[in-house]
């Protein structure tokens, strides 16, 4: 019969095998999310790449178009995005991005800009809600997997705001995903829209540069097409911060899940060797117990 | 049967991958202000598509691609159709 003593520590070596087993699953799932994040991430370059290229050439034969998601208004009133998990166990994922959020946040609101503030994932959701922050919109249940479509969702709740007028620039936060080890929080600025430069342009000249541009047939009217491509623009850019969120995230919880493997695995160590002692110390109690009774037994 | 016209490069892409790519010898589009076929060396065209089929002769193959709208740039006898949504049609 072991003592209770013994019997408690069984009892937590036993707990302790479950967590590890859970957190084992959960590295080796995350693992495997990475490598389709990154491939999805790589999937998605073409179109964002070439989608920089035929704004930029498009941008540049329409001239000066009065388009909302172009136009640089005094800046009111901010939209902040902000990209997190729904899930945690993330290690520092989440908070890292919501740290750097907020202290933005703070500077903007002592400039006297309003917010308006758009989370994706439970946990952007939580944080901001429990600080009392208005949150316009949530959207949930799209980091683990991310979908284009889900990237039209958000880029269309952003685009329509900055339509109608109720934000004047957007900004994102997000993680940026460099390697399986490496990956930090970053903002960009959204909206309004400033396609980067072109690469030939820094070598064509304006001139040149200007000339091959305006070679385009455009059908309909490159003002028209401008005002299609702009919203596609945006989406594919949110697409691609969702994807770089999300496979930082499946990084930053395989990591955690990894040391936390490791650390269950110390503890059964040290929590066997106590359990050992414990039961060599019951075997030595009841042996001076048997060895004490029969000498009282052979002295009486 | 060795196609008799000069090829041209044609790349479908859509948000979430590279659908198709390759060369070609004609390619029909459905633009917003009708339907368009394209052979090699055809004049830069910067062109918003309607949603329909595309249709790409690539040697003895005719692939069709469902697009549900996009863009399609022509520029040094490489076709770009960049869709917003697209899918190889399959019979």
């Amino acid at each position: 019969m072991a003592s209770a003593e013994l019997r408690a520590i069984r009892r937590r070596i036993k707990s302790v095998e479950s967590t590890k087993k859970i957190t084992r699953a959960m590295e080796l799932i995350a693992a495997s999310r990475i490598v389709k994040a990154r491939e999805r991430v790589r999937a998605a370059r073409p179109y964002a790449e070439k989608m920089i290229e035929v704004i930029h050439n498009v941008g540049r034969a329409s001239g000066d178009v009065g388009h909302p998601l172009l136009e640089r208004r005094e800046l009111r009133t901010m939209g902040v995005l902000v990209v997190t998990s729904d899930r945690g166990l993330a290690g520092a994922y989440n908070s890292s991005v919501l740290r750097m959020a907020e202290r933005h946040m703070a500077g903007l609101r002592d400039r006297g800009v309003a917010l308006r503030l758009y989370a994706v994932g439970k946990k952007a959701q939580t944080f901001f809600s429990f600080r009392g922050y208005d949150i316009a919109s949530s959207f949930l249940g799209v980091t683990d997997q991310p979908t284009y479509a889900d990237a039209r969702a958000v880029a269309a709740a952003l685009i329509e705001d900055c339509e109608a007028g109720a934000v004047d620039a957007v900004e994102v936060f997000y993680t940026i995903y460099r390697s399986a080890l490496s990956y930090h929080p970053a903002r960009i600025e959204l909206l309004p829209v400033s396609p980067p430069e072109h690469p030939e342009d820094a070598d064509a000249g304006g001139a040149e540069g200007k000339g091959a541009a305006l070679a385009y047939e455009y059908e309909p009217d490159p003002a028209v097409i401008l005002g299609r491509l702009l919203p596609r623009y945006v989406e594919s850019a949110v697409y691609g911060q969702l994807l770089e969120s999300s496979a930082s995230e499946h990084a930053s919880r395989q990591r955690a899940m990894k040391s936390a493997t490791e650390n269950a695995e110390e503890l059964i160590k040290v929590l066997g060797r106590t359990a050992n002692q414990a039961r060599q110390a019951e075997i030595t109690t009841e042996i001076a117990e048997i060895v004490g009774g029969a000498q009282a037994m052979s002295a009486g | 049967m060795v196609a008799a016209s000069v090829p041209m490069r044609v790349d479908v892409v859509s948000p979430e991958a590279v659908l198709w790519s390759g060369e070609a010898e004609f390619v029909v589009a459905r633009t917003v202000d009708g339907e368009i076929g394209i052979l090699a060396n055809h004049e830069p065209l910067m062109a918003a598509l309607a949603a329909g089929t595309v249709e790409i002769q690539a040697g003895e193959d005719r692939v069709p691609v469902q697009v549900g709208g996009g863009f399609l740039q022509i520029v040094d006898n490489t076709v770009t159709l960049l869709a917003d949504e697209a899918a190889l049609a399959t019979d």
